[in-house]
């Protein structure tokens, strides 16, 4: 079974995030690394194809040919990884991004894509269901819990009530939330054995998309503003000398809570 | 006004439409001329009144989905009266679990961008500007549409107040999905609901939330007590639902929900921006947390700098000795 999970490289999210003035993009500068929600897919899909000739391929859309992110997933075990980087594609919004990437999932001929549900920079949430779409694949999205039977995979998602069962012949597309597996540690085995393993490096020429498509040219929305919103002025801080709690009931009390 | 044409996705919750349903159609109103809902189900015709009352002349039926997830032939039913020519000038979907799906899915159809978390809308001449809260909400974005419509928004819950207009049952059109083959192939087996005592999570009054702060996974249980003691619902920083203590569905924030309550307790929560994004629009906060220069304490109306490991308990105790 070959298994795709998408990765996203981001800039660090503990670093302070700015703006560029003038594209009112987010500053991508510095190293980048494995967006945390990805490491939930790539654990899933490790599980899910733990078995003779199964096959982990990472894909990323990342500016400069950065591999730094990449190179966290392979670590943990995935075989190979398909980076596209070219110029074309800053500014990219969600659905050009969509576009870039189901055309270099197509290239593994994946049984099953797995994507956390929305990356933690951008966080549109809309891009594993494009893509599912641009590929003409089913897709589940909020996935807790997957097992893969046969040609199909069996999905618990969750929902506002608990979960749905649900099934979905392959391939298909499935998004997972943060915490459903606990991640592997990278081992130093596999830290060393990362540096050695293939990363397919690609163009868009090479995926044939056309640049008009994609990037800065191909996106269809811009931002106008950015402003500071009205800041909430803070209130009483207090160090809890033993009063803390009372003070909380006082507090309730006052506001008709209790 | 600024549109014409909004369509609303509509949502059947456990009575009636969902609460943000009714806030996207009150919105509708207010920058459209002509509010029209999308629905699906094996009764639609139920959720016309409601519809109607808040500002929907015509429900589009794409009716009873035979099990099938509604992300593809919601789309499809979608695309499809679109190309037919009835195209509205914008669609208003809210960010759920299927909203999203739905929205994804007609973006590629159409061959059309969207703009997500939405928490407002600028109706300008002609077209709709929409703003979207940045750095955890101390800043926000405004962008719109610079290509052909329809605009497809994702709108996060209690973005809007939702108010009745009172007007009459809206029109129910059937609109069903065209044939679609395996892409449509994702089906719904069995629901599962988990045991909820008291209010929703983002419908509650007063809201409970605990994060990395309680240390252990065991000690949520404070939160789950205090929230029960305070008729309120029980939430969750992302940092412990990441750690697996609680499922996703507690996890307010940035990725989880937005929560406006009367009453946010934070309890062990620092306040990364993925957090306050969630929270911050809630009427009264009080933060219990050690560390004195956690953010949490930026936005708290009420902040208790000590050991949740203390303050919990002692609170637990008072509460009930009043009860």
């Amino acid at each position: 079974m070959n298994v795709v999970v998408c990765v996203k490289q981001i800039p660090d999210p503990a670093a302070p995030a700015a703006l560029d003035p003038g594209t009112k993009t987010l500053v991508r500068t510095g190293k980048l690394i494995m967006d945390d929600s990805d490491n939930y897919g790539v654990e899933m899909a490790l599980q899910l194809a733990a078995g003779e000739g199964d096959e982990v391929t990472l894909v990323s859309m990342a500016p400069g040919g950065e591999t730094s992110g990449l190179r966290t997933g392979l670590a943990m075990g995935a075989a190979r990884a398909i980076l596209i980087s070219d110029d074309a594609l800053a500014g990219s919004d969600a659905l050009g991004t969509a576009k870039v990437l189901a055309a270099a999932i197509r290239r593994a001929n994946p049984d099953l894509v797995v994507m956390a549900t929305e990356s933690t920079d951008g966080y549109t949430g809309t891009l594993p269901v494009q893509v599912a779409e641009l590929l003409g694949f089913p897709s589940v999205t909020f996935a807790k819990a997957i097992a893969v039977d046969g040609g199909t995979v069996k999905v618990e998602r969750q929902t506002e009530a608990g979960f749905d069962e649900v099934v979905c012949p392959m391939p298909a597309v499935v998004t997972v939330t943060a915490g459903v597996v606990e991640p592997r540690y990278p081992s130093f085995k596999g830290i060393m054995a990362a540096k050695s393993k293939p990363v397919d490096n690609l163009t868009i020429a090479d995926l044939g998309i056309d640049a008009a498509q994609v990037g800065a040219a191909g996106s269809r929305q811009e931002i106008t503003d950015v402003s500071e919103a009205e800041a909430r002025g803070s209130g009483e801080i207090v160090v809890d000398e033993g009063d803390g709690a009372q003070r909380v009931v006082a507090f309730l009390e006052q506001l008709k809570v209790i | 006004m600024a549109i014409d044409k909004v369509w609303v996705l509509a949502e059947a919750g456990d009575a009636g439409p969902t609460p943000i349903t009714l806030e996207l159609l009150t919105e509708a109103r207010a920058v459209a001329g002509t509010v029209e809902a999308v629905a699906w189900g094996a009764d639609t015709a139920s959720m016309a009144a409601a519809l109607g009352e808040y500002g929907a002349t015509t429900v589009h039926d794409v009716g009873d989905l035979g099990g099938a997830l509604p992300g593809v032939p919601v789309a499809a039913a979608m695309a499809a009266l679109i190309e037919g020519g009835t195209a509205p000038d914008a669609i208003f979907f809210p960010a759920s679990y299927d909203g999203r799906d739905v929205a994804g899915r007609l973006s590629v159809r159409l061959d059309r961008p969207v703009l997500t978390n939405v928490t407002g809308l600028v109706a300008g001449d002609g077209s709709l500007a929409s703003q979207h809260p940045l750095f955890g909400g101390s800043h926000i974005v405004t962008a719109r549409f610079t290509g052909p419509g329809p605009a497809i928004f994702v709108i996060r819950a209690k973005s809007f107040v939702a108010e009745p207009a009172g007007g009459g049952a809206a029109q129910v059109v059937a609109a069903p999905a065209p044939e679609l083959g395996a892409v449509n192939g994702a089906k719904l087996v069995e629901r599962h609901a988990e045991e909820r005592s008291g209010p929703k999570l983002d419908e509650a009054a007063v809201v409970v939330s605990g994060g990395r702060g309680l240390g252990d996974a065991a000690n949520y249980a404070l939160i789950e007590e205090l929230a029960k003691l305070l008729h309120g619902a029980a939430g969750a920083s992302r940092a412990i639902v990441d750690a697996g203590w609680v499922p996703y569905s507690h996890q307010v924030g940035q990725t989880g929900k937005t929560v406006k309550p009367t009453v946010y307790i934070a309890c062990g929560i620092s306040g990364a921006t993925q957090h306050l994004v969630g929270m911050k629009g809630s009427k009264n906060i009080v933060a219990i947390n050690k560390d004195r220069e956690a953010p949490i304490f930026s936005v708290a109306d009420l902040g208790i700098v000590g050991d949740v490991h203390k303050v919990l308990p002692a609170l637990i105790e008072a509460l009930k000795a009043k009860t």
